[in-house]
């Protein structure tokens, strides 16, 4: 597998060099003709009647164009996509008759600058009657709890409870039995560059124009559908570059609201977030979790059979946030081997911001769960951590291997990875660091995760949580072409947002090919031009979109070599392709002369072929196809990466605060088409993981008002909180893929909450207190430790 | 509302343009002059993407009103480059350590750096941190950025080239 031209070495990314000559091309960089600017009108309570809105004054401003509100646009267009079955909570991208949080959009104002926008934006009166509101989970899961979506009749969107393998057995039968709680509050990837969208309709060709920053599956069909127009209406411009998404750019409802606009003022309408707008109604708010769980296990720590109950908060509306409870049922065992689950995922609104897909689609929370069990596992047992978990985690002579919920592990080497972590790490050292530290008086603490990234994303957790969608493939696409002169062109259906997809597919078509990928230009199609696709989500484009420039390659590849077979009167075994020429023992073609022929003689073209060379490939996910069993079994993402976290940390006594120490992660995607790429995507996802381990929540008080609606209350992590992360690779190739890779965009926030909460509860250990809430703040963990010195 | 004409040196360039007394400085680069290289990410002085050199300092262009700074002289990432199809050390630095992914937060990253090496050419990676430090980045994690800058630091040394420049 090592015997790669291209793929798996050194190669500087070619959309680098047009970003740091400041040459991106984002979404906010645009400017159309004529074009309108839109400011919006939010909800300042969590559940209130809209009982009037006075548009008078702010249409009166000079320079505003108009005002929209719900109930007008609610009767122009359809309701946005709802992703499990649930008919009734109807979600418009302006409120009608009830806002139902705060910051919801209530009126859309569009004005010739935005400044002006705004300043109407505060003319809108609204009159309200304040309703009574469900802030809690737990209260939203009770049947008395006040409904958000009346018409609903409760708060609960999704709730299945799924048995898979022996469970309850299992549990009567162990030697042990622990329960536990682990919270996972509500954060995001918030991307520096908030969501934006610019929507053009010309109404001679009858067709809408859209450039967005948007990362999102089947984003034209959505926009079309709910302006009721045909598919072949919408144009989404995936060339726009992508300011990071990392999952939440999704942006629908911003784009059917700019469309709308656009198609009935008949000028160019640009939506761009504000920082608040993002964070408050731009609907980019991520999980938010309480699991409980409940572990089986014997004496020597196998871990016989686990129950996690998992209740969401996915605030005001439903779109695909109840789906992110779904994903991780392709890896709920995580890295061990256990043989069964009891999992009850139960979504729930509440008068909060709703919720979008983030990074993992759910996994990270769920990873943070399960390795903070095995850690209390451990605990109980008085077993080392790695110790248990080199007992239960799967060894590389058990693959492929299927878990209880149905999915099936395509390869993995995790002893292998942990223990090469472990060795770079010096983790014996780093213990007696610790020791030491705590000698000395200091709180010190090592932590240790072992995490999947499920990669390769497929939608089975769509049929799975709703039995009327049926939806077995999730498709990606390239289309490839060598022009008459005989350089290569391919088109991918989407846009990017900083992983690098333009090396991706050079690189792949080069490697097939035998070009230098630097030769080859990789290009975002428009969605009218495109194949399908379904944007870069579920760390799949390695797979998927790597996959299918590939396939595209090699038919390109054996046409090539059917010309030169033709040409040189040999059958096509006998003709070696080599660097792009053709040989047939001593005689040979060359790139350049079947170029010539394909474009221009086809006469000396093989019979029935068509002239020019390009080819297209759409590519389905390996092992994709099936529809869950009636026990809810399934076969979720082909292929399964492993990390193994391993940090220290020391905690101020006083403060609370924590400062991470060294950081080394053990990583295995299989085969890495860029190097640089995959660690970067890694070493970010760190970042964001620590983020969410300590800093980073979006807190609402009593009253469903959202208090860190800013950079400067939520906290993300600069240079100064991420110290030096050491990666350390290793390489199972995936029997699935087209050259053995896995996904990876998702790395390193898969395992680092978890590592952090380790390391933290490792410090606090002798203290005999413990947190298992994220984020851990200073506040928070100061607390723990003055009430442990206070029963001391 | 009162208009007011802003005249400012940027990349070397004397550019006029007339403006709103609120217009920030980063509005006027990206509409006015239609310098969009640099970017707005909090618009509250908080996540650096809007850095450019002002009066020979790295400063928030979110924070600065075009009409104060009329008159100064500017620099964004559009003038770090020696010409338009090449690339200054840094930058070049950059690419070679992929020291950004989706780019967003890389001309602020870039300004960061470009103030650090101008005072310091052989910075400890401390140094580093604490210089890009008020720039927030999503993608890398720093690592590579802080590679990137020790790696611009010494190929400007090498090249006996005194600050960031060509």
């Amino acid at each position: 597998m090592t015997d790669f031209r291209y793929i798996g070495k050194k190669r500087r990314p070619s959309e680098d060099r047009r970003f740091l000559a400041g040459a991106g091309r984002y979404v906010a960089d645009l400017s159309r003709p004529g074009m309108l600017h839109v400011a919006l009108v939010p909800s300042p309570y969590p559940a209130a009647t809209i009982t009037n809105i006075d548009t008078s004054a702010a249409l009166a401003l000079d320079g505003v164009n108009a005002v929209l509100t719900g109930d007008e646009l609610a009767a122009a267009s359809e309701p946005l996509m709802v992703g499990v079955d649930a008919p009734k909570v109807i979600r418009y991208p302006l409120a009608v008759g009830r806002a139902r949080y705060v910051g919801e959009w209530v009126a859309a104002v569009v004005a010739d600058s935005r400044a002006l926008a705004e300043d109407a934006a505060e003319l809108v009166e609204v009159d309200y009657d304040e309703l009574p509101a469900v802030h809690d989970p737990e209260e939203a899961v009770e049947p008395t709890s006040t409904p958000v979506h009346p018409a609903h009749g409760s708060n609960i969107l999704f709730r299945r409870q799924f048995v898979w393998g022996p469970v309850e057995e299992r549990f009567s039968a162990a030697a042990h039995r622990i329960e536990l709680r682990a919270r996972w509050h509500r954060n995001a990837t918030v991307p520096i560059e908030t969501f934006g969208v610019i929507a053009e309709w010309n109404a001679a060709t009858g067709l809408l124009d859209v450039w967005a920053s948007i990362q999102m599956p089947k984003f034209p069909d959505q926009i079309a559908r709910a302006l009721r127009l045909p598919g072949n209406a919408v144009r989404v411009h995936f060339d726009v570059d992508v300011g990071g998404s990392y999952g939440v750019k999704r942006g629908i409802k911003h784009a059917v609201l700019a469309g709308h606009l656009a198609r009935t003022l008949g000028r160019p309408v640009r939506l761009i977030e504000d920082r608040l707008e993002n964070m408050r109604g731009g609907d980019m708010q991520g999980p938010d979790r309480i699991f409980d769980m409940a572990v089986a296990f014997d004496d020597d720590g196998t871990v016989q059979a686990l129950k996690i109950r998992a209740l969401d908060d996915a605030g005001a509306y439903t779109g695909r946030a109840p789906l992110q409870l779904g994903k991780p049922v392709g890896a709920i065992v995580g890295p061990y081997r256990i043989g069964a689950v009891a999992y009850e995922p139960i979504s729930v609104t509440t008068n909060k911001t709703p919720q979008e897909a983030v990074r993992g689609f759910g996994q990270a929370p769920t990873n943070f769960a399960l390795e903070t069990a095995m850690d209390r596992v451990a605990r109980h047992l008085g077993m080392d951590r790695l110790d248990l978990r080199r007992k239960n985690l799967l060894r590389h002579d058990e693959f492929p291997h299927t878990i209880p919920s149905g999915s099936t592990y395509d390869s993995g080497d995790y002893h292998t990875v942990l223990d090469k972590a472990l060795r770079a790490a010096g983790f014996e050292t780093l213990i007696a660091e610790r020791d030491a530290a705590r000698a000395a008086g200091k709180i010190a603490g090592v932590g240790v995760s072992c995490c999947l990234e499920p990669s390769g994303g497929n939608s089975a957790f769509e049929p799975l949580f709703n039995p009327k969608n049926e939806t077995t493939t999730w498709m990606e696409s390239c289309t490839l072409k060598i022009d008459l002169n005989g350089a290569i062109v391919a088109g991918m259906a989407t846009s990017t947002s900083g992983q690098g997809h333009e090396t991706l597919v050079s690189t792949v078509v080069g490697e097939v090919l035998q070009r230098d990928p630097d030769g080859i230009r990789a290009i975002h199609v428009d969605s009218l031009n495109a194949l399908p696709g379904n944007s870069p989500v579920g760390s799949r484009m390695a797979i998927m979109l790597g996959g299918a420039a590939a396939g595209a390659a090699e038919r390109l590849k054996a046409d090539l070599i059917a010309i030169a077979a033709h040409n040189l009167e040999v059958p096509v075994e006998q003709c070696e392709y080599r660097d792009g020429d053709v040989h047939a023992g001593a005689r040979s073609m060359s790139w350049a002369q079947l170029v010539e022929i394909a474009h221009r003689k086809i006469h000396r073209m093989p019979p029935g072929m068509q002239p020019g060379l390009q080819a297209s490939f759409v590519m389905d996910v390996p092992t994709g196809g099936g529809l869950p069993t009636e026990d809810g079994r399934v076969q979720m993402y082909p292929c399964y990466a492993f990390e193994t976290h391993i940090v220290t940390c020391e905690i101020d006594r006083v403060t609370g605060k924590v400062s991470l120490g060294r950081y080394v992660v053990g990583h295995d995607c299989g085969t890495m088409i860029n190097p640089d790429i995959v660690h970067g995507m890694t070493y970010g996802g760190i970042a964001h993981g620590i983020g969410a381990a300590l800093y980073e929540r979006f807190t609402y008080d009593d009253h469903g008002q959202l208090i860190a609606g800013s950079f400067v209350d939520y906290l993300l992590p600069s240079a100064h909180e991420v110290p030096d992360i050491e990666i350390v690779d290793h390489c199972t190739p995936s029997p699935l893929t087209t050259f053995g890779q896995k996904g990876s965009g998702e790395a390193g926030y898969l395992g680092a909450p978890a590592a952090i909460a380790s390391a933290v509860n490792d410090a606090l250990a002798p203290l005999g207190v413990d947190i298992a809430t994220l984020p851990m703040t200073p506040p928070d963990i100061a607390d723990l430790i003055a009430a442990a010195e206070e029963t001391e | 509302m009162s208009r007011h004409d802003v005249t400012l040196t940027v990349n070397g360039q004397r550019l006029s343009a007339e403006t709103d007394a609120r217009t920030t400085l980063v509005d006027f680069l990206r509409d006015e002059l239609r310098l969009t290289g640099t970017h707005t990410g909090c618009e509250h002085g908080v996540c650096g993407a809007c850095a450019v050199i002002l009066d020979g300092r790295p400063s928030r262009a979110c924070l600065v009103f075009a009409v104060q700074a009329d008159g100064a002289e500017i620099t964004t990432v559009e003038g770090l480059a020696p010409s338009p199809d090449s690339l200054g050390i840094l930058q070049d630095s950059f690419w070679e350590e992929h020291a950004l992914q989706c780019g967003f937060c890389t001309p602020g990253m870039l300004i960061a750096a470009h103030g650090l090496l101008a005072e310091n050419q052989d910075p400890s990676d401390e140094e580093i941190r604490d210089a890009i430090g008020g720039n927030l980045c999503r993608c890398t994690g720093y690592k590579q950025i802080v590679d990137a800058v020790r790696l611009a630091a010494e190929r400007m040394r090498k090249a006996n080239v005194p600050g960031p420049g060509q």
